[in-house]
């Protein structure tokens, strides 16, 4: 075996906050191989970028490298001069960042900023390194020619944009590329066309692929190797399809069996309780003890070491380490509990006792809906025409039932979630809303369907209003729509929403920037709950998540349909949600639902093609991995 | 007897705003947030401090009533008609707390701590000489920053302009805010005519250059009401209150002149909170507009406006000291920084230079300006590090 | 591109009628004629006759928006708003209210002193901050830089007539190097304009330093200079080339909205300096309450800052291709 291209060892990295000094990169030490791909993957805030950008030596000014070597072909990329570093940047090292669309610098052609890297690292004059980029640039898929090296970026769609990175990264044939996020701010089918050109060129050229990621399936699909982050450091790596068939460490495990699916749908997902702990006061033992299921007594204490445990397959974690096992240290704090214990409707609580489902009864249905949205143009701005957002859609949904609408960014899927909910009014079509079309309805007329309808949202930090107390915040549904509730049965039921929720009533007087994204969600869920609504829009509200808080609301929001017979509108383009909780799918694409039906007919057997290249196009984890995995 | 004028009005108002905010950041957690921001930088609170002081002294010179006149025998005067009688003059807390230094007053310029007049002057001596030389002063070695041409002290000048100062400062965003707030929010979350209409007028009045607009305004009105000193009873409504204040007017002027950015800054921000998702939620509710506006849009604004108040204050004491410098700033009897420069212009050509009047402006002016630029832009960082490209 | 220069003009107009109307009701109807005329007149023993010989006399003897005397179109022409505000729309600024002299001859024998003025010192200060604010942010964080600021703020928490008499006293005065103030034709005025350059770009170099920087440094902290630095460019080449282009945009905003202003002058430097400017034509006006003056200015004013707002979106375009290719 060749020496490895990039070997990192006991790399730290630090940042100075106000808190206090944050360690980012704790003694991280991988390798990569000559042509192969190693995946770092992990949640947001666990270290991967830090640890990417401590490679390219690019930190950020609050950021420092405190020890640790980057042996990029043998050289130690720390020990270098300013001026060598800048030589190895894109010339041995280049990288590809996560937004494509502001990663280039707006005032320049494409063109130039390609010929830019080639002449800073090859000896070539403007024509030839002209004809290296429209090559460089025909390579990864945008064969334009010299109108297009002529194009400046924001005339480019973001997958295009993405491809100019790949093709400036690849411009100098480094040994290793950094893609960093490469596919997250993109859509679905875009992002298979990226990865696959990133194998493509990466197979072209010989380059390492250093890939960080949160997304699994990807990694799964193309990591050689694959290390999981958890709080700065590295818990696990192994083989990519070793860390999955036998994942060794208890957070990998959390983390797998958090991912909604279709196998586990009927099951509660599996959550990892607590929080990470801040980067400036890190546990002295294991940094997961705290959230362990599996913990001992010893490991709040004790660091566990990274050993090899398996071939090529190291974990950190006193579970496999026999000296440890066998000490008094390793008695188990507590077990795990697989499935979420059933939820009851807490006391003081006003939902209906053993409601009966009506199940296979149409709650809502849409039928020819349309919302334009004028363009001005021209000299004085006119009205020149429409843009169609949503163009005739027909939707139903079912008492007690999930219908997924999914659809791409862009694709009107919102705008219809909004009408529905009438937060705008349609140019055309009907609401049919328990029976009555509310599509028309204004002002008073539309009071009455507030409190059945409610909406969930997907940003978790603009969902709640800053400035009022969780208290105020769920209070002013009440307010608005129960005037017969007084103050002290408005604090009752709020106190039991939250509790529904899972928040404990007597934070209701703090505000919002006191709780974490997933608790502020979980506030949302709360606010909508709060008027008792038969229907409930969730907008991409999940999609904005880590994939442990993801499961923790998806079975918050399941739990709910199973105790109060509510019905949900799943908007979201993420195919994996849609799989594990809805009972319906709807596919829209450009202002139309091309496909609909019930989930897993639409899954098995995708009629259009627009359906069929979006279930292509989503990476999977095989379903023949064991469900459950086991811990020593 | 108290007297308020109109400007007073203004100081009361930021001092128990101020005091409002100072306390409910004591449980408001966000307020709370920007204090420990700020309280990080040393600086800032030591601006703060400096702030206090000089608010303190407005504050001071801003509590003001007239004794009632006694005669000789120390027993009140009374009208025929048996009323008592007041003197037109009337005396704030802090002419009262330094009854030395308003009183000591010389016969005209004399340098600090000098214990003689700056000017020759014939004398007599005792031998029956005839001399000229500097008399010796009233009150020797008493005046820190020395007296002007009619002899006043000049740290006491400075002193009395501090409140000038800081109704300026202050007085042209306050008066100004309940409109940028109504009309910018009024324009970002309607839209369509509404929007428009308001855009079409803070661009007009954008397009007129400050300076000229402050100068028309100031040609117009400003020679008639109050204009410092003496309080004329025909200002006054009820014997109390001076609504028709050249101070004031000031204010209003440089109110109208600055809220176009304030408006334009409020408008914009509403624009991007409409889309909010928890005015959406609101909104899913069925809560009203106004419902949605006073809980959701404006409490989120508040930032805005305590940046723009923070930031305009310096800008504002400098043009106050510009203004009056042309002459069209406050009257010629109103202790102002920019009236005193405005005198050292000449004395300054004096042979020897009377340098000290300047000097009084120049100290008093630069240490209340730096401190609140240091402390305006600690506020800033705290409350949105976004704008800091203002 | 050629709609978005039409359009930007039309959306002038409203604006220019507006502040036409504006400065109308100001000087004709907030104030009023017989105001004006007792102000020049003398405030006491101003005789009915004599302000109405005045008014008659400057033609401000009509009503002030609408002749209901006349009929048709001459109800609203026969008004001191049509006769005396309109023709401002044309740059037609009539006659002085004291010394009916004409308005628009004084101003175009008035311009080259404020150009000559306005021009090398917005030049010089523009160099001057622009440079100050690149070399503080390339040493962005180090001592250089945080002392750098401190100079700044301090300097601009100073007021301008600090500087102008402290200037002309020290290197008027004092130093005896340059003339303290005054005028002169052709290359005569050099020595005289050279104080003033100096004092207005040091009076303006704190705020100008530390608006450029921030503005650098905005640009620094974005993605594609991220993108420019893993491309392995040198530190200088980064913040010269991308952040510099990119930054032109909001320095071009403040550049070019001030170049109509420069004719215009400033109003306190040319008081100080003698320079027969604008600016002192100006407060000059002022100072004598000449109305007819006053409002001309104004309105010369917002003209000029509206022709600097079209100017500015116009080089948007050159430097922004999002704009030049919308």
């Amino acid at each position: 075996m060749s020496s490895p291209t990039l070997e990192v060892k006991n790399l730290r990295t630090y940042f100075r906050t106000p808190a206090g000094a944050a360690l980012a990169v704790d003694r991280v030490s991988f390798s990569i191989e000559k042509g192969a791909t190693f995946a770092l993957v992990g949640e947001s805030g666990c270290g991967k970028t830090a640890a990417a950008l401590s490679i390219m030596q690019l930190l950020p000014p609050a950021g420092y490298l405190a020890g640790g070597e980057i042996m990029l072909n043998g050289r130690n990329l720390t020990e270098l001069s300013e001026a060598e570093k800048r030589d190895v940047r894109g010339k041995n090292v280049s990288m590809i960042f996560q937004e494509p669309m502001t990663s280039l610098n707006p005032v320049f052609t494409i063109g130039e900023q390609i010929v830019e890297a080639i002449r800073l690292h090859r000896k070539k004059d403007y024509n030839a390194a002209k004809e290296a980029s429209i090559r460089m640039l025909s390579d990864v898929g945008l064969p334009g020619g010299a109108s297009l090296f002529h194009e400046y970026p924001h005339r480019l769609s973001g997958g295009q944009r993405q491809r100019v990175m790949i093709a400036m990264a690849l411009a100098c044939k480094p040994d290793l590329l950094i893609a960093d996020e490469p596919t997250t701010a993109l859509d679905v089918t875009i992002q298979d066309e990226i990865i696959k050109l990133i194998n493509k060129m990466k197979a072209s050229t010989g380059a390492s692929v250093l890939l960080i990621t949160h997304n699994m399936a990807l990694v799964y699909r193309n990591a050689d190797t694959a290390a999981v982050m958890y709080a700065g450091k590295i818990v696990e790596s192994a083989p990519a399809k070793g860390l999955f068939r036998r994942p060794m460490h208890p957070y990998t495990i959390k983390l797998l069996r958090s991912i909604p699916a279709q196998e586990k749908r009927g099951v509660p997902l599996d959550t990892i309780k607590g929080v990470v702990p801040p980067a400036t006061s890190y546990p002295e033992g294991c940094r997961f003890s705290g959230r362990c299921p599996r913990e001992m007594t010893g490991c709040a204490a004790v660091e566990p070491r990274l050993s090899e445990y398996d071939a090529g397959h190291v974990a950190a974690c006193h579970l496999w380490d026999k000296e440890f096992m066998a000490t008094g240290q390793s008695r188990p704090l507590e077990t795990i509990t697989d499935a979420l214990a059933p939820i009851t409707s807490p006391e003081g609580s006003d939902i209906d006792e053993g409601k009966t489902l009506e199940e296979g009864k149409t709650l809502l249905e849409v039928r020819g809906l349309k919302t334009y949205y004028p363009v001005s143009a021209g000299l004085f701005k006119r009205a020149a025409g429409y843009v169609k957002a949503v163009d005739g859609i027909a939707l139903i949904v079912k008492k007690g039932a999930t219908t997924a609408l999914v659809g791409e960014s862009g694709c009107g899927k919102t705008t219809a979630g909004k009408t529905i909910i009438r937060l705008r009014a349609p140019d055309a079509g009907e609401i049919i809303f328990k029976g009555t079309d509310v599509a028309n309805f204004t002002g008073a007329q539309l009071k009455p369907m507030r409190s059945s309808m409610q909406m969930i949202f997907q940003d978790p930090y603009s969902a709640l209003n800053p400035r009022l107390t969780i208290k105020a915040t769920i209070e002013e549904g009440l307010k608005v729509l129960r005037p017969d509730m007084d103050a002290s049965a408005r604090v009752k039921k709020i106190s039991a929403t939250l509790k529904r929720v899972g928040i404990t009533p007597e934070m209701m007087e703090r505000y919002p920037h006191e709780f974490s994204g997933g608790q502020r969600q979980r506030i949302g869920i709360a606010r909508a709950l709060s008027v008792d609504p038969e229907f409930i829009i969730c907008d991409e509200a999940i999609s904005s998540q880590d994939v442990s808080i993801q499961a923790q609301i998806l079975n918050l929001l399941k739990s709910i349909q199973r105790d109060s017979g509510i019905s949900y509108l799943f908007i979201t383009h993420d195919l994996g949600v849609v799989e594990y909780i809805a009972d319906y799918v709807s596919v829209m694409f450009a202002g139309k639902i091309v496909e609909d039906g019930p989930v897993e007919e639409i899954f098995a057997n995708p009629k259009h093609e627009y359906t069929r290249k979006l279930l292509s196009a989503v990476p999977r984890i095989d379903k023949e991995l064991p469900p459950l995995w086991t811990l020593p | 007897m108290p007297v308020i004028l109109s400007t007073d009005l203004i100081v009361y108002f930021v001092v128990s705003a101020a005091l409002y905010f100072g306390l409910s950041a004591r449980n408001d957690g966000r307020a709370r947030e920007v204090w420990f921001e700020i309280r990080k930088n040393k600086l800032a609170l030591a601006s703060m401090c400096v702030l206090c002081l000089y608010g303190a002294a407005a504050m001071a010179d801003s509590i003001r009533f007239r004794d009632a006149l006694v005669d000789e025998k120390g027993a009140p005067v009374v009208s025929s008609d048996g009323a008592v009688l007041y003197s037109p003059q009337p005396l704030s807390l802090l002419d009262r707390a330094l009854p030395g230094m308003r009183g000591n007053s010389e016969k005209t310029y004399s340098a600090p701590f000098s214990d003689r007049l700056f000017v020759k002057e014939t004398m007599e001596t005792p031998d029956g000489r005839v001399v000229r030389d500097y008399p010796l002063l009233k009150h020797p070695h008493d005046h820190a920053l020395g007296t002007d041409r009619i002899g006043a002290d000049i740290l006491f000048t400075a002193l009395k302009g501090v409140r000038t100062a800081i109704v300026i400062g202050t007085g042209a965003t306050v008066v100004i805010i309940p409109f940028a707030i109504f009309f910018g929010v009024i324009a970002g979350y309607f839209g369509g005519f509404a929007d428009d209409a308001v855009q079409y007028v803070y661009t007009t009045l954008a397009s007129i250059p400050g300076v000229l607009l402050i100068v028309s305004f100031m040609l117009l009105f400003g020679s008639r009401g109050y204009q410092g000193g003496v309080v004329a009873a025909k200002d006054a409504v009820l014997a109390v209150f001076v609504p028709n204040d050249r101070l004031f007017w000031l204010c209003l002027i440089l109110g109208i002149t600055s809220w176009t950015d304030l408006c334009r800054l409020i408008r914009g921000e509403t624009l991007k909170l409409r889309e909010m998702d928890y005015v959406q939620a609101s909104l899913a509710f069925g809560s009203s507009r106004m419902r949605v506006i006073y809980t959701h849009i404006v409490p989120n604004l508040m930032h805005l406006v305590l940046i723009t108040f923070v930031l305009q204050f310096s800008g504002l004491v400098l043009a106050e000291s510009v203004l009056s410098y042309i002459g069209i700033g406050v009257g010629p009897q109103t202790a102002s920084w920019g009236n005193m420069i405005n005198a050292s212009r000449l004395e300054l050509s004096r042979e020897p230079v009377v340098w000290w009047n300047l000097l009084g402006a120049f100290v008093f002016m630069f240490a209340l300006v730096l401190p609140a630029n240091v402390f305006g832009d600690a506020v800033r960082d705290a409350l949105d590090p976004r704008l800091r490209n203002r | 591109m050629l709609t978005y220069v039409i359009r930007r003009i039309l959306y002038a107009i409203p604006i220019v009628i507006g502040v036409n109307v504006l400065t109308a009701l100001l000087f004709f109807y907030v104030n009023t004629p017989d105001d004006m005329a007792r102000k020049i007149l003398g405030e006491k023993n101003v005789t009915p006759e004599a302000v109405a010989n005045w008014k008659a006399e400057h033609g401000y003897n009509l009503p002030s928006f609408i002749n209901a005397k006349e009929s048709g179109a001459k109800v609203l022409t026969e008004t001191v708003f049509f006769q005396k505000s309109i023709p401002l729309l044309w740059l037609d600024f009539g006659r002085s209210d004291r010394n009916n002299i004409d308005i628009g001859t004084e101003i175009k024998s008035r311009i080259w002193p404020s150009l000559a003025v306005s021009v090398p010192m917005f030049m010089a200060g523009l160099i001057v901050e622009v440079f100050f604010a690149m070399m503080l942010a390339y040493y962005r964080g180090t001592y250089l830089d945080v002392w750098g600021m401190v100079m700044s703020v301090v300097m601009m928490s100073v007021s301008t007539l600090f500087y102008i008499i402290g200037g002309q006293f020290l290197l008027g005065k004092a130093l005896r190097i340059f003339p303290i103030s005054g005028y002169d034709t052709g290359v005569y005025s050099l020595k005289f304009l050279i104080l003033p350059v100096i004092i207005g770009v040091i009076g303006g170099a704190g705020a100008g330093v530390r608006f450029y920087r921030t503005v650098f440094l905005e640009e620094m902290g974005k993605d594609y200079i991220r993108t420019a630095r893993a491309k392995g460019l040198p530190e200088g080449k980064v913040l010269f080339k991308h952040a510099l282009k990119n930054a032109m945009i909001p320095v071009l905003t403040n550049v070019v909205v001030s170049i109509p202003f420069l004719f215009y002058g400033s109003l306190i430097m040319e008081t100080f300096f003698s320079i027969p400017g604008l600016g002192n034509f100006t407060i000059d006006a002022i100072q004598s309450q000449d109305f007819a003056i006053v409002r001309s200015m104004v309105y010369l004013g917002s003209i000029l800052y509206i022709v600097g707002l079209i100017l500015t979106d116009i080089s948007y375009t050159l430097v922004d291709p999002r704009v030049r290719l919308k």
